[in-house]
C-alpha cells in the first residue's frame, strides 16, 4: 500500500495533475473564510461591470486625507480620458464636412482643436447623411467637453439647512490624490460583476464548490452502481450475467445524454436540485464502468488465489470484497475521477440547455455559463462572464485527466516508459 | 494405511467448454474409484484435462455431465453451507504457488482461515499462534519469521510448503495436488515431495496427484490414471500401468522422460 502510493506520487503527470486539482479545491474551501459573501447576492446595479477596483466617489473627497502630487503627464492623461482619438477624429470630420481647411487642422493640439470646435460647432446644422445619433453623439460631446482644459480646481457646495443656499465648503485641486485604502469603501471586483450585478469571482468559486460535488456524488452513485453490477454479474454469471448484460446493452444502446436531457427535463424545474441532478447524472453513466468491472471480475473468477478462497470457506459478498474488489481497485479509482470529471461536464451540459439545477439557491458552472450566453456576453465582449469559468472547467477536466494518465501509467506496466 | 472403501468416484463425467463450433471436450466421460488412504496419480500430457478434472473434483467447475460420489452417496454441493462441508473433506494444492495467493492478505490470515474452517474460530488466539507454529514447523518454516508477512515475499518453494501447512492444519480426507512441484527447482520438489507423503501418514488422507511427470507419478503412487484428450486410456496400480504399458500413448509419456527410465531399470532390474 504505501509501495503503491509511492510509487503513484512518484509519477510526474498524477502530481501535476493532483497538485492543481488541490489548489482548486483549497481555493473553494479557504476563499469564502475570506470573502463570506453570499455567492449569489447583487451587488452592483447595471450589468458586467469590468474587472478592477470600483472606489467611492463620496467617501474619496469627503474623508480621506488629501495628498499633492506633482505628475507631469496628469493633464494630458485627464484630456484623452475625456477626448478620445476616436472623438478627435469624428470632431475633425465634422469641422472639414464644415468647410473648416483640412491643413489647419490639428488633431493633437487640443488647445487648438477646441477652439476651432468652439468657433464651428453648431448642433443645428446638419450635414448629409448623418443620423439623429450622431447629432445627439456631437451634442453630448460638446457638453462634455466644458472647461477640459481648465486649470482650476472642481468646487464642492453644500446647501445651508438654514437659508437653503449653496456654501462652497470645499476644492479638489487637479493635483490631490487620495490612499485608495484610506477610502472608506472601495470594492475590487477580480473579475467584474456578471449580468445580474454578482461579483464573478465568489460566484465563480462557489459554483465550482458546486460542480465538484455535483460530478463526486454522480461519480460516486455511477461507480457504485457500475461496480456492484459489474462484479456481481462478471462473478456469479449464469442467468444473473444474462440479466444485468441486457440492462447494460439497453443503456449502451441509449446514447446516455439523451437519456438524461429528457430524465431531466421529465423532472421538471421545481424539484431540480444540484443533488437531483448529479443523481441523475449517475444514474446514466454507470453502463461504462460496469463493462470494465464485469471484464475484470471474468479474468479473476478463475484465478487461483479465488479458487483457494473458495476452498478456505468464504462466502461471495467475501470473496468479492477480499479476493476480487483489491485487484481492480486501482481500475474503479481511476474511472471514479473520470466519472466525477464527466459528471462535471455533464452538468455544464444540461445547464447551457437550460435544464440544470434551479437557479435561484447556487450557481453552477453549467449555469454561470448558461446566464452568459443568455445575457450575450460572448456578444458583448464581456470576456469575464465566460472564460473564466470554461477555463476551470478545463482545468478540472485536465488535472482530473492527467492524474488519471499517470495512474494509468502506475498500474497498467505495458504503457510505462 | 490402503483400505478397500471408496471415498471418492464418478461416472460418465464429462466436462465441455464452449458451445458449437469452437467446443473443447476437456473430461471425456471418465469413470474412477478413489479407494481411501491409497495414493493416487493421475498422468497426462499438457492439455489432456487433468486441471479440468481436478476443479470438478473440487467442485470448483460443474460438470457437464456425469455424477461424483463423495463416500458412498451422490456428492451435494449445491449451497454454501453444503459446499463448505465438502471442503473441509477435500482440498487442493495448486499448480501455480504465485498466483495461488490473495496478494493483499497476509500469511496469518491465509493460516487462520484454515483454522476457522476446522472449527476453530473462536480459540484464544494464543492457541492458534501455537497451531500455526506447529503446522509451519511442519514444513520446515518459522512461523515467528512469517507472521505479518506477505505470501509473495516468500520463494517458491517456501509459498508451497506454506501451502502444505495449510494442509496440514485442515487436515481433510482427499488432497488433490495439481502439479504441486512444476513450478519450483528439482531440489525442492524432493522435499514437498517427501512433506506431503508424511503428512499422509500424519492425517491419513487421499492423496491425488496430478502431474505430466510419469516418473514422479510411478516414485508416488499405488494407483495410476493415464489420461489422453479427456479420457482415462489406462488405469491400475503403478507397477502394471508403468512397467507394462499397454497402449501407445503411456509408452509415449514414459519415453519422453527417458533419463527417469533408465534410472528406474537401473534400481528395479
Ligand atoms: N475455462 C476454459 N474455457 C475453455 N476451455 C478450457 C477452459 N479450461 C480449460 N480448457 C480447455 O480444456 C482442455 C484441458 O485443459 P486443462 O487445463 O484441464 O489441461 P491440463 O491437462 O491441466 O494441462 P496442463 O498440463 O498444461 O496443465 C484444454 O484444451 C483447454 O484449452
Ligand atoms: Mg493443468
Amino acid at each position: 500500500m504505501k509501495l503503491m502510493l509511492k510509487q503513484v506520487f512518484g509519477s510526474g503527470k498524477f502530481v501535476i495533475g493532483f497538485v492543481i486539482f488541490l489548489a482548486i479545491l483549497l481555493t473553494v474551501v479557504i476563499y469564502p473564510i475570506f470573502v463570506p459573501d453570499a455567492p449569489l447576492k447583487i451587488i452592483s446595479r447595471g450589468t458586467f461591470l469590468s474587472p478592477g477596483i470600483y472606489v467611492n466617489l463620496y467617501d474619496s473627497i469627503d474623508s480621506a486625507t488629501r495628498y499633492t502630487l506633482i505628475t507631469d503627464d496628469a493633464e494630458a492623461r485627464r484630456v484623452a480620458g475625456r477626448l478620445s482619438d476616436e472623438d478627435r477624429a469624428k470632431m475633425r470630420e465634422w469641422l472639414i464636412g464644415n468647410g473648416v481647411d483640412e491643413a489647419e487642422i490639428d488633431g493633437a493640439d487640443t488647445a487648438q482643436l477646441l477652439d476651432l470646435w468652439e468657433l464651428n460647432f453648431d448642433p443645428t446644422v446638419r450635414l448629409p447623411g448623418m443620423t439623429n445619433a450622431d447629432r445627439n453623439y456631437y451634442i453630448r460631446l460638446t457638453a462634455s467637453l466644458e472647461g477640459l482644459l481648465s486649470t482650476e480646481g472642481a468646487t464642492i457646495a453644500s446647501t445651508n439647512p438654514e437659508t437653503g443656499a449653496l456654501e462652497q465648503s470645499d476644492i479638489v485641486n487637479q493635483t490631490d490624490y487620495v490612499h485608495v485604502n484610506e477610502v472608506a469603501n472601495s470594492r475590487l471586483f477580480i473579475l467584474g460583476t456578471d449580468n445580474f450585478g454578482r461579483d464573478v469571482l465568489t460566484e465563480l468559486i462557489s459554483a465550482t464548490g458546486v460542480s465538484l460535488t455535483i460530478g463526486f456524488v454522480a461519480g460516486i452513485v455511477a461507480t457504485s452502481i457500475g461496480l456492484v453490477l459489474g462484479l456481481v454479474s462478471g462473478y456469479v454469471g449464469g442467468m444473473v450475467d444474462q440479466v444485468i448484460v441486457f440492462i447494460m446493452n439497453l443503456f449502451t444502446v441509449i446514447p446516455t445524454f439523451v437519456l438524461l436531457i429528457l430524465i431531466s427535463f421529465s423532472i421538471g424545474q421545481e424539484s431540480r436540485g444540484a443533488f437531483t441532478i448529479a443523481v441523475v447524472i449517475g444514474l446514466t453513466s454507470w453502463v461504462w464502468t460496469s463493462r470494465a468491472v464485469r471484464a475484470q471480475v471474468i479474468s479473476l473468477r478463475n484465478r487461483d488465489h479465488v479458487n483457494l478462497s473458495k476452498l478456505s470457506g468464504h462466502s461471495i459478498a467475501y470473496i468479492l470484497a477480499m479476493d476480487i474488489l483489491p485487484y481492480i481497485a486501482s481500475y474503479v479509482v481511476m474511472a471514479l475521477i473520470l466519472q466525477i470529471s464527466s459528471g462535471i461536464l455533464a452538468e455544464a451540459g444540461l445547464s447551457i440547455l437550460g435544464l440544470g439545477p434551479r437557479t435561484t439557491e447556487v450557481p453552477t458552472l453549467g449555469l454561470m455559463l448558461n446566464w452568459a450566453m443568455i445575457y450575450q456576453a460572448h456578444i458583448l465582449n464581456k470576456w469575464w462572464a465566460y472564460l473564466p469559468i470554461i477555463l476551470v472547467i478545463a482545468l478540472i477536466s485536465f488535472s482530473m485527466n492527467l492524474m488519471n494518465t499517470g495512474l494509468d501509467q502506475v498500474f497498467n506496466p505495458a504503457l510505462r516508459d | 494405511m490402503k483400505s478397500d472403501k471408496v471415498i471418492l468416484s464418478g461416472k460418465g463425467v464429462t466436462k465441455i467448454f464452449g458451445f458449437g463450433s469452437n467446443k473443447t471436450v476437456a473430461v471425456d466421460h471418465v469413470d474412477f474409484s478413489f479407494r481411501e488412504g491409497e495414493v493416487i496419480s493421475i498422468v497426462g500430457e499438457s492439455g489432456s484435462g487433468k486441471t479440468t478434472l481436478a476443479k470438478i473434483l473440487l467442485g470448483l467447475l460443474k460438470q457437464t455431465e456425469g455424477e461424483i460420489y463423495f463416500d458412498g452417496q451422490l456428492r451435494d454441493i449445491r449451497s454454501h453451507s453444503k459446499k463448505k462441508a465438502y471442503w473441509q473433506n477435500i482440498q487442493a494444492i495448486f499448480q501455480d504457488p504465485f498466483s495461488s495467493y490473495n496478494v493483499f492478505r497476509k500469511i496469518d490470515a491465509v493460516l487462520l482461515d484454515c483454522i476457522r474452517m476446522r472449527g476453530g474460530g473462536r480459540l484464544p488466539y494464543d492457541k492458534k499462534r501455537e497451531m500455526m507454529r506447529e503446522a509451519c514447523s511442519f514444513v520446515n518454516l518459522k512461523f515467528d519469521e512469517l507472521t505479518n508477512k506477505y505470501p509473495f515475499e516468500l520463494s517458491g518453494g517456501q509459498q508451497q510448503r506454506l501451502m502444505i501447512a495449510r494442509i496440514f492444519l485442515l487436515k481433510p480426507k482427499i488432497l488433490l495436488a495439481d502439479e504441486p512441484t512444476s513450478m519450483i527447482d528439482a531440489c525442492s520438489r524432493a522435499t514437498i515431495l517427501d512433506m506431503l507423503m508424511d503428512l499422509r501418514n500424519e492425517v491419513g488422507m487421499t492423496p491425488i496427484f496430478i502431474t505430466h511427470d510419469i516418473g514422479l507419478a510411478y516414485y508416488v503412487s499405488d494407483t495410476v490414471y493415464i489420461m489422453e484428450h479427456g479420457k482415462f486410456v489406462e488405469s491400475g496400480s503403478a507397477d502394471a500401468v508403468i512397467l507394462h504399458p499397454k497402449k501407445q500413448y503411456t509408452q509415449r509419456l514414459l519415453s519422453d522422460v527417458p533419463k527417469l527410465h533408465e534410472e528406474w531399470d537401473l534400481s528395479t532390474v
